[in-house]
Parts: structure tokens; sequence; C-alpha cells
């Protein structure tokens, strides 16, 4: 890895605090009773098989979505459930599936991120007085210099449609930005992006940490997220498992269950979508110092492929299920 | 593998076609000074040997424009800078509408006066030079595909082609008493337009197929260092010209001629976006845009004084408030993305209004405001009227909100109705209306007086027309401003996704209530203008659809015509919406057909609108553009929960 793998944590008080979320979509509740707390200076991970629930969270921590129970404060005050006023308080986001003004200019986008920290209105955009003049010239500098930070101050003026795909992925963290967030919260990051990007955008979160915003990241990645944060959550079925530091949460049977499925007798293991999941879990330690070696998940990863093949042997009742 | 080329259509030696294309056009324009008619019955008077007449003019101008751009082919110095691409499918352009405003003209003549017998010699050297001319542009190297594949229409179309004859057979055979016989004749008539029009679309596409036409894009010499205030005084030229054809179009005083104008001023137009004229203007604008908005203004404020009567400055006042309600309307549709169906509620509420305030003996309310306070009433009474619509059906998205709208505008224009004493309180005089309002006088200048200035009278509707294009300009700042601000780029971005907007911090709901109720007091503005303009307001002036505008259709279509997001599209798209149903009266019962016509073949032409906005632009024509790495779906495998 390029970057330090144990950055200097300062981590302070709580900046997110979500108690007792639930969200119920009538007779389905996606997410039950989770509690999670993201200090300052902090880059927190939250994973999951898919369907766990992870971004109806996101969703219900940035106001989109109203939870049925439970409060979610930023800095000590609830936040209200709108997700304009959830921006105003001071917790930006970015998307799963990129949703950037894809008609407007990479540098309209980040303007657009300003929305919530200005407040020239109707009338002095009429008037053009010298206050508007300077908080426009203002923003404009001040989205240039996050265009900058991205890398993508040369292409200000391309529509975003236009840009690639990993650009378009930096430019919707930009635009996050541009509202001055204390939490950034990151709904998988690096969806689609190769390795090579999958590194610049790592490094991208750790110098976005170290302007002094808290990260709460959603990720498939392992090898990312174990080298990312400094805590992880795990939500499956909609309930929070285990959180902890790297360790912990590899060596947590029921995230291990929750990823491979259980062993049962006589029965396939580790169906071929669970299979990807494996091997990143897996994967994740060989890059990490020697300490690995001795990592719990090693072993995991053995058991069920020599359970496998027995198994294939037999019968192939699925037990996709027990995800 | 190249996909374009460069050859000729039809294969000439390039000399002996570039000769022909000049000799041609010289011939062509030369032909407009002849004689083409023996009888002055045909409009115009194209009897006069010697001095160009109606449709003449045209064929004139369009000789002059190929000769112009063919001189320019050949590299001739103080004409070069016509044809800065170098591309020969300008003069194609040029020559297309030269032969087909001539011919055009020809067979006119030959129609309504009864046979091609009626044509002068004349008329034939012009017929002949416009097609020889045509023939050598064909001629030469023209910018085209390697290849294009012949499309063909879904065969079941062509079945209308063999019914329709059997539908009339049946039509004309059966008894006329019987009653399938109206239903046999309606049928056969369908039957025939479909027929028609399959044939049509068909012989279209094989003419693409045969000319594979299109653009390559070619570095341009770049343009000669000028001084700024050469620069300055080719802009005002530009503008001057652009009035003098506008002015032109607007006079025009027969169909025919208004038909030729429109062809001529589109292909012309057409061929000067290849030679790449166009181009250039358009970079001196940007460079100087003030200049250019007060140039425009300018030669706006010129059209009275070229007027001799109020014929048409009342059209030209009309145009304009058409106009500015449809460029209010731009901010709702264009920049907020609110389909508005129910807009010219607005222009109505400004309207009735000012109208009950304007003093005016049939209103209930004896008042009688000044103009600024007319103003006021009005656009704050359309801006109230905006938020109480606004605010419940803003909530709703797309379809709903547009169908929504579509009733509000109906409710305003029943409620109006309804307003009368009988069937409700008396405010509105339900559909008589309220009439005989008062001219308006600002600061002592009586606006229904007639008023000599630079020894050129201005009548009331020139008055009109200086106060209406003040509300324009008005409109204008006020649309150009807010739409590069904070609050613009809001807008845009809640039209481009609602959701990340406000992940962005923007209050969805409350800057489209602002949209709705900028755009309403904006109409409102133009309204209480209109009230003074029109003497009467009635109900019936503001439904949804009608043969005229301003109603609630056009407007839309206006906007979408000229160009959604842009200033200077709904103006033009509303001057034209405006003129064509105006000048196609001639075509009587089939005005509205032809109307509709022409709305599809632009539609299909220009998607994004004849002024298109930068994003517009990139947006409907994405497959022109290269090397775009679009992202797509399939990068979003990992994408979970």
């Amino acid at each position: 890895m390029t970057t330090s793998t144990a950055p200097v944590t300062t981590t302070g008080d709580p900046v997110l605090e979500a108690t007792g979320v639930i969200m119920r979509f009538g007779g389905l509740t996606a997410v039950n009773n989770v509690d999670l707390t993201v200090n300052s200076g902090e880059i927190v991970g939250l994973i999951g098989p898919n369907g766990a629930g992870k971004t109806t969270f996101f969703n219900c921590l940035t106001g989109l979505y109203v939870p049925t129970e439970g409060t979610v404060k930023y800095k000590g005050t609830v936040l209200p459930p709108k997700p304009h006023l959830v921006t105003q308080a001071g917790i930006a986001r970015t998307f799963q599936n990129i949703r950037l003004f894809a008609n407007m200019t990479v540098l309209e986008n980040v303007l657009v991120g300003r929305h919530s920290r200005t407040k020239e209105g109707l009338l002095s955009a009429v008037l053009r007085g010298p206050k508007y003049k300077r908080a426009e010239a203002e923003s404009r500098e001040k989205a240039m210099g996050l265009l900058e930070f991205a890398g993508l101050a040369d292409k200000a003026d391309h529509l975003a449609r236009n840009l690639p795909y990993g650009e378009q992925r930096k430019l919707e963290i930009a635009r996050a930005l541009a509202s001055e967030p204390g939490l950034l919260l990151l709904d998988e990051p690096t969806a689609g992006m190769n390795p090579q990007e999958t590194r610049a955008a790592e490094e991208l979160v750790f110098a976005i940490r170290d302007r002094g915003i808290a990260i709460l990241v959603i990720e498939h990645d392992m090898r990312f997220i174990f080298n990312l944060c400094d805590r992880t959550a795990v939500l499956v079925q909609g309930q929070k498992i285990v959180e902890g530091d790297r360790e912990t949460v590899q060596s947590d049977e029921r995230v291990i269950t929750a990823y491979l499925g259980a062993p049962l007798e006589g029965t396939a293991e580790a169906p071929a979508a669970a299979d990807a999941d494996a091997d990143a879990i897996a994967d994740a330690p060989a890059d990490l110092p020697a300490e690995a070696a001795a990592d719990p998940v090693e072993e995991a990863d053995a058991e069920p492929a020599a359970e496998a093949s027995t198994a294939s042997a037999t019968s192939t009742t699925g037990t996709e299920d027990e995800k | 593998m190249t996909t374009t080329e460069t050859t000729p259509v039809i294969p000439l030696p390039a000399g002996t076609a570039r000769i022909l294309t000049a000799v041609g056009a010289t011939a062509t324009a030369a032909s407009a000074f002849l004689a083409w008619t023996w009888t002055s019955d045909f409009p115009g008077d194209l009897t006069v040997t010697g001095y160009p007449g109606g449709l003449q003019w045209l064929t004139l101008v369009a000789g002059a424009l190929t000769l112009v751009l063919t001189l320019a082919s050949y590299g001739l110095r103080g004409l070069r800078w016509t044809s800065p691409t170098r591309s020969d499918n300008g003069i194609l352009l040029a020559a297309t509408g030269g032969a087909v405003v001539t011919w055009g003209t020809l067979i006119a003549i030959g129609v309504e006066l009864g046979g091609m017998a009626n044509l002068e010699p004349g008329g034939w050297v012009a017929g002949v030079a416009s097609a020889l001319t045509l023939i050598g542009a064909l001629g030469l190297p023209l910018d085209r595909h390697t290849r294009r594949p012949l499309q063909v229409l879904n065969k079941w179309w062509f079945t209308a082609v063999p019914v329709t004859p059997l539908l009339y057979l049946a039509a004309t055979g059966v008894d006329s008493s019987r009653p399938v016989a109206p239903v046999l004749v309606v049928l056969a008539q369908g039957g025939l337009a479909a027929a028609g029009g399959v044939v049509l679309v068909q012989a279209l596409m094989l003419l693409r197929t045969w000319l594979r036409l299109t653009t390559i894009e070619r570095r341009t010499a770049p343009p000669l260092e000028l001084p700024s205030w050469v620069e300055v005084l080719l802009i005002i030229a530009a503008f001057s010209v652009g009035l003098f054809a506008i002015t032109f179009g607007i006079d025009t005083e027969y169909g025919e001629l208004f038909t030729g104008y429109l062809v001529l001023a589109g292909t012309g137009v057409a061929a000067l976006t290849k030679s790449g004229l166009i181009a250039r203007l358009r970079a001196l604008t940007v460079k100087h845009r003030p200049v250019t908005t007060g140039a425009a203004f300018a030669a706006a404020a010129g059209f009275p004084f070229t007027q001799s009567s109020d014929q048409y400055t009342s059209v030209a006042t009309n145009i304009l408030i058409f106009a500015t309600v449809a460029l209010g309307l731009n901010i709702v549709v264009g920049l907020a993305g609110l389909l508005d169906l129910g807009y010219v509620a607005f222009l109505g509420v400004g309207a009735y209004a000012a109208a009950l305030v304007s003093g005016s003996p049939a209103s209930p309310i004896h008042v009688a405001f000044p103009f600024w306070g007319a103003v006021l009433t009005g656009a704050a009474a359309s801006m109230i009227f905006g938020v109480l619509i606004g605010a419940p059906t803003l909530r709703l998205r797309g379809d709903y909100l547009a169908i929504v709208t579509l009733g509000f505008g109906e409710i305003f224009r029943i409620t109006m109705n309804n307003l009368n004493g009988t069937t409700g309180p008396n405010l509105t005089n339900g559909s008589n209306g309220i009439p005989r309002i008062p001219d308006l006088n600002i600061f002592g200048f009586d606006l229904g007086k007639t008023h000599t200035v630079f020894g050129i009278d201005l009548g009331r509707f020139s008055n009109y027309y200086l106060l209406m294009l003040i509300v324009t300009a008005f409109v204008v700042l006020v649309f150009s401003r807010v739409g590069d601000s904070r609050i613009g780029r809001a807008w845009v971005a809640i039209r481009e996704d609602e959701t990340a907007a406000q992940a962005m911090g923007i209050n969805g709901f409350r800057l489209k209530l602002l949209a709705f109720a900028l755009g309403a007091s904006l109409a409102g503005l133009a309204g209480t203008v209109q009230a003074h303009v029109s003497y009467t307001v009635t109900p019936d002036q503001y439904t949804f659809a009608e043969a005229l505008p301003p109603n609630s259709a056009f407007l839309l279509a206006a906007v979408i015509l000229g160009g959604m997001g842009t200033i200077s599209g709904p103006l033009l798209g509303a001057t034209l919406l405006f003129l064509i149903p105006k000048k196609l009266e001639f075509l009587s019962n089939y005005q509205l057909l032809a109307f509709g016509i022409a709305l599809i073949v632009l539609m299909r032409v220009r998607p994004e609108g004849l002024i298109a906005n930068r994003r517009r632009q990139l947006e409907f024509h994405e497959a022109d553009i290269p090397a775009q790495a679009a992202p797509s779906d399939t990068a979003l495998t990992k994408a979970g929960a």
C-alpha cells in the first residue's frame, strides 16, 4: 500500500451518534436497532453482505428516510429529517450509483455543493452588488481549490457526464466537500474502480481525514476497508453484529458466517456469490505485515474450500439463504 | 477507417462544377431583374423588367449568397472571410435555397394563374439558372459519409398506398345518401394523408442516402486580429442585417412571400453555419457580450422607425408580449425543469389585475392606478397566484405536475368566466371581459397618441412596442443574472437530479416555488402591458390551446422549439410561432396541418431547439461527439445493499 496503514488517529468528541435506529418498510425491517458512533478524526467502515441495510442506514442518517425509531445526533444535536437540513448541519454524502448533475460543468457541480454555505438570494443575484460579487468570487475560489484537491482542476469546464468513471467518483466527493462538512458519508466510493483507481481513492480519503473531516464509508472491497478504517461495523440483515478494529472483525465467527454461510452437513458451501466476498476477506491480510499469517480468517478460508470439494460430490441443495 | 469523404454527389470535373455554380448563381441573381409573368395578378408584381419585386428579391438574395460563397471557395481576396471552413456544403445549401424559392415561385404562379403558360421567358431563365446552380453545387467536392444505409419504413405503412385508391373508389361508388358514405369519404381523406406522408418520408430517406451529407470538422485558419472597435462595428453590422431580415419577415404581405422567406432564411442560415461564418460571429458576440446585448436591443428598438403604419408594429408588439412570457416560462421549464402546462394563466392574472385597476369604466373597482402601480399590482397578483398554485402542486414530480398545472390553467379561465355577477360575485364581467381599458399615460406621455420622433411618426402600437421592449429587456436581465447565480445553479441541479440536489443542501420545494413565483410574476408583468395593448381582457384569451398564440401550448412550444434554458431561443421560437400561423392564413383550412408538420420537421431536425444551450446540444448529439467515456451501468457491478 502506498499510504501508511497506521495513521495518527486523533479521535475526539463524537461527531455522529446514531442510537437505536430502526427503519421499517411495511413488514420488512431493513435496519434494526443500530447504534453507531463516529468520532472526530476517525474513519469508520460499514460493511455487510448485499441487502444488509447499509445504504438504508445511510439514508436514515442523511434524512432521505425518516427512521421509524431512534435518533441521529450530529455533534450533540438531533438531526432534522430533511436531507437539505442535514447537509446544512454538516453531513455530506456521496451516492452508491454516481448522481452527478450530468449536464452541468465540473465547476458548476462543485458550486452547487456550496449552496448550503452561501446565502445570496434572488434579489442580490439580480442586483449584483459588491457583496454578491465577493461571495461569488469566493465560492469559485473555494470550488477551484477543491477541484485541485481532487485533481480535477484542469477539467473544470468539462461537462460532468464526459468525465471518466473514476473522475466522476472524485468529482462527487469534491462536490460533497464543498458543503464544508464535519462528517462525510461515502457510499461505496470504489465501486467499479480498478486497483489503481482504488488506491488513488484511498489516498484521497486519507487526505480528506487530514482536513479534519470524519468519514463513514460503506464498501465491499475489504482490502480498502481494512487499510482505511480505524473501526469497522458489520451490518447483517439490518442488525449490527460486531464493531471494532480489523482483528476483531476478521476473527468474529458471525462475520465469517455472514459472508461465507454457516457450515451445514451435506450441503454445498460458499456459493458463487459469496466467493468474491470470501476471497476479499481472506486476501485482505495478505498484503499486511507478518501478523497476518496468524490471522484466523486464513483458517476460515481453508475450511470451506475443503468442505466445498467434498460437498460437490454429494448434493447441491443451495444454502444461499444462510447469509 | 474513415467514415467521411469529400466527393461530389454528381460526378462532374471539380473545375467545371465550380464554374457552373458560379455562372448559374450569377444568372439566378440576374434573372430576378427580368419579368417572370405577364400579369400583376400574382402578388408582388413580377412583371417589371429591371427591378425585382416580391419573391424575386428572395431569388436575388439566394443567387448572390451562392455566388459569394462560390467565389470565396476560389479563395478570392475580400470574400474569403465568408467561408472560414472552406466547406462546399454551404454552397450546396445556398443553391438549394435558391432553387426551392425560385421553383416554388414559378409553381405558385402556375397554380394561381392557371398553367405554366403564364410564365414569361424571364421566369424560365430563373428556373433553369437556379436548377443549373444546384446541379453545379452537387458536383462540388462535398463533405459526405462514405456510406449511409437506406432506411426503409416499416412495410405495414406502405399498405396505405394501395388501400387509399380503393377507399376512394368505394367512397365515390357508394350512394351518397347511405350513412356509410361520409365515413368512407373521411377514411379516404385520411388514407390520402397517410399515403402522402409515407411516400414523402420514404422519398426524403432516399434523398438522404443518395446525398450522404455530413460535416467534417476542419481546423480553420485563426480569425484575423482586428482592433476591438472594428469587431464591435462588425457586431452592429450583423445585427443591422438581422434587423433587416426580421423586419422583412414581419412585413411580408402575403403567404407565398413568407413561405419563401422562411425557406431562404433557413437555408441561408444553414449555409452560413456550414461555411463557418456563424461560428465566427458567435465568437465575436461572446467576446463582446454587453455590446451584443446592446446592439440586439438597439436593433429591436429601431424596428418601429422602419414602419410607416401601425399594421406591423401591432404584430411586433404582440410578438414581444408572447416572447417575454415564453422567456418567463423558460425559467420554470428550462432552468428548474418543471413542466407547466397552464402558464398562460399567469399572463391572464397580470392582465386582469391591470385591467381592474386601470380605471376602465367596466371595471367594478373604480380606481385608476398609475402605470408603475398597475405593473406592481399585476406582477404581485401573478406571484401570489403562482405561490398559491405552486405550494400544493410542486410536491408532485414530472407528469403529475404537468397535469395539475394544466388543470389550474383551465380553472383560472373558468373562474374568470364565472365571476360575472350571476354565477359568482361580479368582478370580471364573465365572458364579456373588461373592455375599454384606457391607454397608458406614463409621466405625461400618452401611449395612445402618435408622437413624432426624429421626423418619424410613432403610432400607438409603436409606443407600446417600445414600452414592451423595456419590459423584455428587464426580463432578459433577470433571466440572465439569476440563471448564472447560486439560485440558477440550484434550479438546474434540481432539474438534473432532485435527490442529489437535496443532498447538496438545496431546499428543493422552496427553490421550485421560487422558480414558479418568479416565472409567474414575469408573465404578470407582461400581462399588465398586454391588457392596455389589446384594450380588452376576456377569459378566452387565456386558453390551453388555440390556433393563435399566446396560449399555454404555444408558450411551451416556443420554449422547446427555440431552445430550453437559453435567452435568445424562446425569443426566436416565439417570433416564429407567432408569425408562422399568422402568415400561413392563406392555407385556410390546412393552416394548422401545415403548422403541425412544420413543428414535427423542426423537432426532428433539431431536437435541442433552434438555439441550443451548450448542455442540451451535448445531450442530444452525444453520438456525434468523439472520445467520450460515458459511465456504463456495468461499472456498478459491485453495487449492493
